[in-house]
């Protein structure tokens, strides 16, 4: 460890030849009050030197548990059996002690959450210092130094300074830009890593991906990438395993996975993705119900009950993993992969075929030009800013806070915009102050033609009747406490219906958002996510309102249950003529729902217009650099596609850059001549006319694909 | 049944809706409000019933019996001196000739009026009041958080000795006011500090968006949510209110001679304990019953009211956690 340009040494160990991890019949089961709940069951797998598998599934699917279990780190109340083979070395049966010296070293792991992956109390370089410290017999000064070329390596900017900052200070992408740097810290020969984006915004994530890419590259170990979005690991893994109730029901090489799934899960996970590319509406595919409670599995197939397929043969027997379409390395568990081969169609038009997923029809109301339709919400030039107090006894203002800083946009009948954007652009406090109803600091809010400047309280009052919202988290959005006959049955008692208009409508509302009745007694804590977000939108619908506001009504949601709740929104929109205000970050979602779409940034709006001409010839570079983030679940599209990583993270709103706020990060910015770069540091941009409905605020915008 | 949804448990997948209801209408397809619901959990609870029949019978029993015993709490047996329990005096009688049903019976009286009214409104007092503050904040927040520091340092005892001469004679319920007005300073920070939490919850901030009121959010949403909090604090309330007036008896305030209170029965008559046992268990057995009996009211109430609770024996020791990853 002499020179900087040492990085990482060859295994010390005679390289083994064969896989680095295979796993065999892995089982895992837990105690619990309704008995064990059999989390994996007879898991096998294997990962070869500088392979990435990728391990997909919803929720509960046993994926977390299995790689938990290759760890070492489950609780002493699992019971595991199998084999868990690392480079020919068992490690079930060994010793804590046994498996903490290939803990870290050998095999290394990313967790989902790196704000709790980090301790708050040590600065980062230190940890990265611990974690070599802990396996190799160096210096404190040499450990120290590895860690600032680690960080370094990782791409955190000005890495000696910031290996003395503590975790707090560092914002998400760049904790878990540490988290990797520990883990590769001591050339391990096996990454695991959990859900390591879905804690992050896009454009991180796709930071993160690539990092994780070069960390894959300098160690050459093979990576266990865990995640729930196909989309993540279409470009990134090389082979795919998709796990169902706690067995493998498909692997197979990435491309024919995704071009060729023959289980119906697969096919369901791929159908149920809200696509980027695909312009035209396209049909999502909802997998109905749950996965099932792992403790008492019925016999035969567990995806026969909600299985678009389902013959009396399922119900028999569980079908085991076999190859299909003679290929060695596909493999699914379905006793009529036969019959999904023989469809024509391929990936997720498959799905769309045999699970009969149908777009929504058109409102009525949509057929109107859109100049012609009522403004249901207008913005004009809105400004919500928060001082920066200091002192105890005596406040002093030492700074504003710029959230957001003038936007204006209109929602007209029968449409939805989307609002998107980073996390911290000013999307929420947007969303808080149309809400809220009160006379904004600057600009206006108008809803349904009355200002929200004018209004006093009764008025107030009457407009909230025709405005309601749909928060993202369903586990919070409904008080515990309460049944669902309460919940959805409360804002009309506030608006004064009668006893009886409330019992015959509470109903109606339920098989609206596709529950049933009988189950109005129940409390919230009884149904699942998915269900949860449908009383949401039963409660937001129950006062007939024209705007409903959606604040990321899908991201807490399992993929196959999101297509759901898109559908049943996009249905309620043709049904009702609704209007909505969507704001996500997600932008795959928001094309797929969304007629319109503003993207902010910084607590500005940069581009706005219809759907599809800002997805195809987006005008701006944030958005282009968005767009390029987000991945395509397409194996082979994801490969050619040219990513736009953006450097760094979203500055402070409350010292933003002058001029176009979007310059520090902007790729154009810094190809451009320095008198044209003047002109972005000095002027802000307006928002101007690019196309017909399509706006965006850049000197220097011009067309880019990324799509 | 498994109703296991933990935070950790983000998408919610797991474990719901897997098995039926866990509280089946009784009338199928009729919708249930919250407070019929609650009252049919209530009903299932038989200790809680137990608990609560037991509380309406001392409050028959300490209204009507004396009105059937041939003996009152201010008039002495002179040929029955410190006699233990027999057919004349059920209960025995005490040093001085009075019949121990009797004054068992006045002391009840007092007990169980003073105890349940003191944690009613010490209670009320603190879930308005904290909740409050923590709703409204500023202002509001400032005034009423003054108000709970001053009583907190306040001596209360003191306060209640002092005044105590000038409200002898006037109605038992100042009393109940005073004892009440020194207890529910604690919980009211509490309630305060837990209300700041709920406001941030979604559900609350849906209900404001909604047009609620805020009053009416503070009734149905932030005081149902920290219902268990509030029970528990009602019951500990009872058997404390019975204590305090017991320790101001003792010392001359409170509850006078010749009229009596548990309280001051069982203080004054603690030392015979072991000598003449009838002069102590009477009384003691008495409080025991009617504390344990509050109890048992609490925990069916807090059942009834939390809807994750579901009284299934824990046969493993299980962390949540594991089973939703």
């Amino acid at each position: 460890m002499t020179t900087s340009e040492l990085q990482f040494d060859a295994p010390a160990d005679a390289v083994v030849d064969g896989p680095v991890l295979q796993v065999e019949d892995l089982h895992v089961s837990f105690p619990s009050e309704s008995g064990r709940v059999r989390a994996v069951r007879g898991l096998s797998y294997h990962v070869a030197p500088g392979e990435v598998l990728g391990i997909v599934g919803e929720s509960g699917s046993g994926k977390s548990v299995s790689s938990l279990a290759v760890m070492g780190l489950l609780p002493s109340s699992a019971r595991i059996t199998g084999s868990i083979k690392f480079q020919g070395r068992e490690l079930i049966g060994q010793n804590d002690a046994e498996l903490s010296r290939i803990r870290g070293r050998r095999i290394s792991m990313v967790f989902q959450d790196p704000l709790s992956a980090l301790t708050p109390v040590f600065t980062v370089g230190d940890q990265i210092a611990e974690a070599i410290l802990v396996h190799r017999k160096v210096s404190k000064q040499a450990a120290a130094k590895r860690a600032v070329e680690l960080l370094d390596l990782v791409g955190i900017p000005n890495a000696v300074e910031r290996a003395k900052a503590f975790p707090h200070e560092f914002s998400g992408g760049m904790r878990q830009r540490a988290v990797i740097a520990m883990a590769i810290a001591n050339d391990p020969d096996l990454i695991i890593a959990d859900e390591p984006t879905t804690a992050l915004d896009v454009t991180v994530q796709a930071q993160v991906l690539q990092l994780l890419e070069t960390a894959q590259e300098v160690t050459g170990a093979g990576i266990v990438i865990i995640t729930h979005d196909l989309g993540v690991v279409a470009g990134f893994a090389d082979r795919l395993m998709v796990m169902y109730a706690g067995r493998a029901v498909e692997k197979g090489n990435v491309d024919e996975i995704y071009q060729q799934p023959r289980m119906p899960y697969t096919l369901g996970l791929l159908g149920s993705i809200p696509r980027l590319d695909v312009g035209e509406k396209q049909a999502l595919v909802p997998i109905k119900g749950q996965p099932p409670s792992l403790t008492d599995l019925p016999d035969g197939c567990p995806f026969a009950p909600r299985c678009p397929m389902v013959v009396d043969a399922c119900h028999t027997a569980e079908p085991p993993l076999m190859d299909v379409d003679g290929s060695v390395e596909h493999a699914a568990a379905c006793i009529r992969t036969n019959e999904i081969a023989a469809t024509d169609a391929e990936g997720a038009e498959a799905a769309v075929e045999i699970f009969g997923a149908e777009v929504a029809a058109e409102p009525e109301v949509a057929r109107i030009p859109r100049e012609q339709r009522e403004i249901v919400l207008g913005l004009d030039n809105l400004v919500k800013e928060y001082p920066i107090n200091k002192g105890v006894v005596f406040k002093r203002r030492v700074g504003t806070v710029h959230a957001v800083a003038g936007i204006s946009f209109d929602i007209r009948e029968g449409e939805t915009l989307g609002l998107v954007g980073e996390s911290g652009c000013g999307k929420t406090t947007t969303l808080m102050e149309i809400l809220n109803l009160q006379k904004p600091m600057g600009g206006e809010i108008s809803v349904l033609g009355t200002k929200s400047s004018e209004v006093d309280g009764k008025r107030r009052f009457a407009i909230r009747r025709d405005m309601s919202v749909v928060f993202q988290d369903p586990m919070a959005s409904l008080d515990p406490r309460l049944t669902i006959n309460d919940c959805i049955a409360e804002p009309m008692q506030v608006h004064g219906y009668s006893k009886d208009e409330i019992n015959r409508r509470v109903p109606e509302l339920m098989r609206l958002v596709g529950l049933r009745p009988e189950q109005l007694s129940r409390y919230p804590g009884e149904f699942s996510g998915g269900q949860r977000q449908r009383i949401g939108i039963a409660r937001a619908l129950a006062l007939e309102p024209k705007l409903v506001v959606l604040d990321e009504p899908v991201s807490a949601l399992d993929v196959s249950i999101q297509a759901g709740v898109i559908n049943l929104l996009e249905e309620l929109k043709s049904k009702l003529g609704l209007a909505y205000l969507f704001v996500a970050h997600d932008l795959s979602v928001v094309r797929h729902i969304a007629d319109r779409v503003a993207v902010m940034y910084l607590g500005k709006i940069i581009e706005i217009g219809e759907v599809d001409s800002v997805f195809e010839a987006p005008r701006h570079p944030y958005t282009q650099a968005l767009l390029s983030a987000i991945p395509i679940p397409d194996p082979v599209k994801e490969r050619q596609r040219e990513r736009i990583l953006l450097t760094g993270d979203l500055p402070s709103p409350a010292n933003p850059p002058s001029g176009c706020r979007f310059r520090t990060r902007c790729f154009l910015h810094a190809s451009l001549p320095p008198e044209q770069q003047r002109q972005c540091i000095e002027v802000e941009p307006p928002r101007e006319t690019q196309a017909a409905d399509h706006e965006a605020a850049c000197h220097f915008a011009q067309i880019r694909q990324v799509l | 049944m498994t109703v296991i949804l933990n935070e950790g448990d983000a998408a919610g997948t797991t474990g719901a809706a897997s098995g039926g209801p866990v509280d089946a209408a009784p009338e199928p397809g009729k919708a249930m409000t919250r407070g019929r619901l609650v009252l049919i959990r209530f009903m299932r609870n038989k200790l809680a019933l137990v608990g609560l029949v037991v509380i309406l019978g001392m409050y028959l029993m300490a209204f009507v019996g004396p009105l059937l015993s041939k003996w009152s709490y201010d008039t002495q047996d002179y040929t029955a001196f410190l006699e233990p329990p027999y057919s004349e005096h059920i209960f025995g009688t005490d040093k001085i000739g009075t019949d121990m049903f009797a004054l068992t019976m006045r002391g009840l009286q007092k007990s169980l009026i003073i105890g349940l009214l003191v944690a009613l409104i010490s209670t009320t007092m603190a879930a308005i009041v904290g909740a409050a503050a923590g709703y409204f904040l500023g202002v509001a927040d400032k005034a009423l958080m003054w108000v709970v520091d001053l009583l907190l340092v306040l001596p209360s005892f003191l306060i209640i000795a002092i005044l105590s001469p000038w409200f002898r004679g006037k109605s038992w319920f100042l009393l109940v006011l005073m004892l009440a007005a020194f207890q529910w300073m604690i919980t009211a920070r509490i309630v305060r500090g837990m209300t700041l939490t709920l406001k941030e919850r979604e559900f609350v901030k849906a209900a404001k968006f909604m047009g609620q009121p805020a009053r009416k959010i503070i009734a149905k949403h932030i005081v149902p949510n920290m219902a268990s909090l509030l029970i528990i604090d009602a019951t500990i309330n009872v058997g404390s209110a019975v204590l305090a007036e017991t320790g101001l008896s003792y010392f001359g305030f409170g509850v006078q001679s010749p009229d009596v209170s548990l309280g001051t029965l069982i203080g004054g008559n603690a030392e015979s304990a072991t000598t003449f046992p009838w002069l102590f268990l009477f009384p003691a057995g008495f409080l025991v019953v009617f504390v344990l009996a509050v109890n048992w009211v609490g925990d069916g109430l807090r059942d009834a009211l939390d809807p994750t609770s579901t009284r299934v024996r824990r046969k493993e020791k299980k962390d949540t956690k594991e089973k939703a990853a």
